[in-house]
């Protein structure tokens, strides 16, 4: 059977085609609130599939720390890379 | 060539944003707000068991008065903890080590403690000047050293902190530096320097936590002479 037709902008990200992203983006709410509100629907989409559960586990809170770290890497990286063949540190 | 060692303490700066930014953030994310249930799930009941059991250990020396700072210096003692075990991960940035912060936790709080005992009860406050049973000659000088160690209150408290922290970080990277350059030379005493290397990130661990308890015990303390 055929997949329903669903206009583009009502799709979410992991549904939108290749071709498609850039109409896609086009459709998405720059604002500020718009940029606040997307945080905050993600923040507690994590949250509640993560750390709102009855027995929750060092999991959720330590994938939040590793991304921490990998952000923290990003962050510094043109700091870093003056490290690589330093002689003395 | 400048030496490294001291670059982990500035704050690098992506798209203009400083990382501290995101460092001083993100306690704030790490500890979620109990819902509107009867019974929450297991980490927020683990959050919420904890906090109680320091804000009991914490208060029950002080009397009522001092009661109505709970909010304040529980939820500065949450801060400071986290913000010090979250430095010790690979890659991230302390904002506990820069002495700005620090005094600028210290010096108002501190200041707090003396308006408080100044406005309410003033003569209690002015007599902690001078220790019971002190010989008559002693007492002018001891009222100067009293009132010298007042001030220097402040200045010790965020000094103290900013000293901790930043001696244990660079302590670690100087000890990882030597396990690095040692390893292919003398593969022994690169062992042994590694395991001094893991001793000393527990006991970073240790310092991390008992730092900011310290911070929050003593002016707990300062509390208690004044309210």
């Amino acid at each position: 059977m055929a997949d329903k037709i669903v206009p583009v902008a009502e799709k979410r990200l992991v549904d939108v085609k290749l071709g498609e992203l850039g109409s896609w983006l086009g459709t998405r709410d720059f604002t500020p609130n718009g940029i606040l509100a997307s945080i905050r629907k993600g923040h507690d989409r994590y949250y509640n599939k993560y750390i709102n559960v009855r027995k929750g586990g060092i999991g959720g809170v330590a994938m939040l720390l590793a991304g921490y770290v990998a952000l923290s890497y990003v962050w510094e990286f043109e700091h870093l890379k003056h490290d690589r063949w330093r002689k003395y540190h | 060539m400048m030496l490294n060692f001291f670059d982990q303490f500035m704050s690098p700066v992506l798209l203009g944003i400083p990382l501290i930014a995101l460092a001083l953030l993100l306690p704030w994310i790490l500890f979620p707000n109990p819902a509107a249930r009867w019974i929450n799930n297991r980490l927020i009941t683990l959050q919420g068991w904890s906090i109680s059991q320091a804000t009991h250990q914490l208060f029950t020396p002080l009397n009522q008065g001092g009661h109505k700072w709970a909010t304040l210096l529980i939820s500065l003692m949450i801060f400071l903890i986290s913000l010090n075990l979250l430095g010790l991960l690979p890659y991230t940035f302390t904002p506990t080590t820069q002495l700005s912060l620090n005094m600028a936790f210290a010096v108002p709080l501190w200041l707090a403690t003396v308006i408080v005992g100044l406005r309410n009860q003033p003569t209690i406050a002015l007599g902690h000047l001078l220790p019971e049973g002190t010989p008559l000659p002693l007492i002018p000088v001891l009222i100067i050293i009293e009132t010298i160690s007042l001030f220097i209150r402040p200045l010790a408290l965020g000094v103290r902190l900013t000293a901790n922290l930043t001696a244990g970080h660079l302590l670690i990277q100087l000890i990882a530096t030597a396990v690095f350059v040692l390893l292919p030379l003398m593969p022994t005493v690169a062992i042994l320097t590694a395991s001094v290397l893991f001793l000393l990130t527990l006991l970073e661990v240790a310092v991390a936590m008992i730092q900011a308890y310290v911070f929050i015990l003593l002016l707990s303390l300062y509390l208690q002479e004044n309210v």
